[in-house]
């Protein structure tokens, strides 16, 4: 097997909002492709992982390297880095003035000034792939929780990022519109998208995560495939984590 | 009553004249305070304490002095050093006036916008400018209108002032005829419908542009 690249990678993280110690010593490796999954209770520091590393927190001390290059909040810039690395949000954070293609197109033109015809033919591409090809011109306010989620993806993808990054992104969904997001999510990471993603649903977690990490407390409590952590977890804490999940 | 509508009708050609001057004067000096407006919000919510204060002392100025006060400041005191026509001391006077209060009124609509908005654009590697611009301006904007529009009627009647510098608009116009026919009432009288279908009109249009804006929602 060749070693596949490795396209982040964390050294002792550490982050406190003023007293609140949040994060400790985090360290996280995701390989090319990979689908890593963060599980742990809420509050436990799992988004703010997740946004230390597209620089939305920025860490207190430790290494965040990405793709190869260690990268520093003032020494760097951050909006170059922030084109590599796609955010979806819980609460999908669309542009409700912009219609759905007008989210998607927008990032494209205005960041990196590609010309309004190639970006209408990418966005509608990505817009057809996450199953809304009939709402190109439709705003926002108009589509359900699932069809939102799915154009912040599309629009997530639209900047051709090497790395997405999930934060629960089904959590605000009404049930029924889970399966929409987990499926496009699905076939994302089966394309070999590199994916850091936190999340609750346990069954997209052992059928899509290459690895699954049990936090607590701001520490990564246990690392592993996902039948090891599902089945046979190491730590107490993980074991009494999913029997309280399950 | 009969004379009231005499009055009307015969003074329509000199009371155009002061409709045209009230309209330039309120358009021009609104058109300085929303830069002002946008400039001095800008500054308040830089994070930058220095840059703060400086907002906060504008406002505290504007805000804490009449405006008449404002425009004879500018009128008399400025005229020692440089003569400044009338119609900018009042212009500028007025939008000093309103950009204070345009500024808070920016401010508040930039504040309401979600936090995630910001947060969604940066992830999508657009800059601080951008992100300003694109997405969280024309949302504030939106949400300003109606206050904005607001603070556009609160500006024309205010502009009535100006004729304490001599400028023949609607207000300063009324005065005139009135103390030259020694007969103010009726005078007063029309200009009142002068303002009120003036104000009339910017409602109606700022209704408009509500519902326009509102395709979104
Ligand atoms: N911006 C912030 N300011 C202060 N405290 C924060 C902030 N963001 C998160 N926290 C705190 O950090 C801890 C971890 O939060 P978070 O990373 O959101 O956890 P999770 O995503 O696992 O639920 C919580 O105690 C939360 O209250
Ligand atoms: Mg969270």
């Amino acid at each position: 097997m060749t070693e596949s690249k490795e396209m982040v990678r964390v050294e002792k993280l550490n982050k406190s909002f003023g007293d609140l110690h949040v994060l400790y010593d985090i360290d996280l490796e995701v390989k090319e492709s990979d689908v890593v999954v963060l599980i742990g209770a809420s509050g436990s520091g799992k988004s703010t992982l997740l946004r230390c590393l597209n620089f939305l927190e920025i860490k207190d001390d430790g290494k965040i390297i990405i793709e190869g290059e260690q990268v520093e909040a003032d020494t760097h810039d951050l909006n170059k880095v922030r084109q590599n690395v796609g955010m979806v949000f819980q609460h999908f954070n669309l542009f409700p003035h912009k219609t759905v293609l007008g989210n998607v197109i927008e990032a494209p033109m205005q960041v990196k000034g590609i010309s309004k015809k190639e970006a209408v033919k990418e966005g509608k591409r990505l817009l057809d792939k996450v199953g809304l090809g009939d709402k190109y011109n439709v705003y926002p306010s108009r589509l359900s929780g699932g069809q939102k989620q799915r154009v912040a993806i599309a629009r997530a993808l639209a900047m051709q990022p090497d790395i997405m990054l999930f934060d629960e992104p089904t959590s605000a969904l009404d049930p029924e519109l889970v399966g929409e997001v987990l499926e496009t999510m699905k076939e994302l990471g089966n394309e070999g998208m590199t994916m850091v993603v936190v999340t609750h649903e346990m069954g997209f977690a052992r059928e899509v995560g290459d690895w699954v990490i049990y936090m607590d407390e701001g520490k990564i409590i246990e690392v592993g495939p996902p039948d090891q952590i599902f089945d046979h977890p190491k730590e107490e804490r993980t074991k009494a984590f999913l029997d309280s999940v399950f | 009553m009969v004379e009231f509508f005499d009055i009307f009708i015969g003074s329509t050609d000199v009371f155009i004249e002061g409709l045209w001057l009230t309209l330039r004067l309120s358009v021009v000096s609104l058109l300085i305070a929303i830069v002002i407006g946008l400039f001095i919000a800008m500054l308040k919510i830089s994070n930058i304490k220095i840059l703060e204060w400086i907002a906060d002392g504008y406002i505290w100025i504007v805000r804490g002095t009449p405006l008449i006060v404002q425009i004879f400041i500018l009128y008399y005191g400025l005229a020692e050093v440089w003569l400044i026509p009338s119609f900018w001391a009042a212009g500028i006077g007025l939008a000093f006036h309103s950009g204070a209060y345009i500024a808070e009124i920016i401010r508040g609509s930039i504040q309401s916008i979600a936090k995630g908005q910001r947060e969604a654009a940066r992830s999508l590697g657009m800059n601080r400018s951008l992100t300003m611009r694109r997405i969280i301006l024309p949302q504030a904007f939106r949400r300003a209108v109606p206050a904005l529009g607001n603070q556009f009627i609160i500006g024309i009647k205010d502009s009535s002032l100006a004729s304490f510098i001599g400028l023949q608009e609607l207000f300063g116009v009324s005065n005139t005829m009135g103390s030259n026919s020694f007969n103010y009432l009726p005078y007063f009288f029309t200009v009142a419908v002068y303002y009120l279908v003036i104000v009339l009109i910017l409602t109606i249009g700022v209704n408009m542009l509500e519902k326009k804006l509102a395709v979104s929602d």
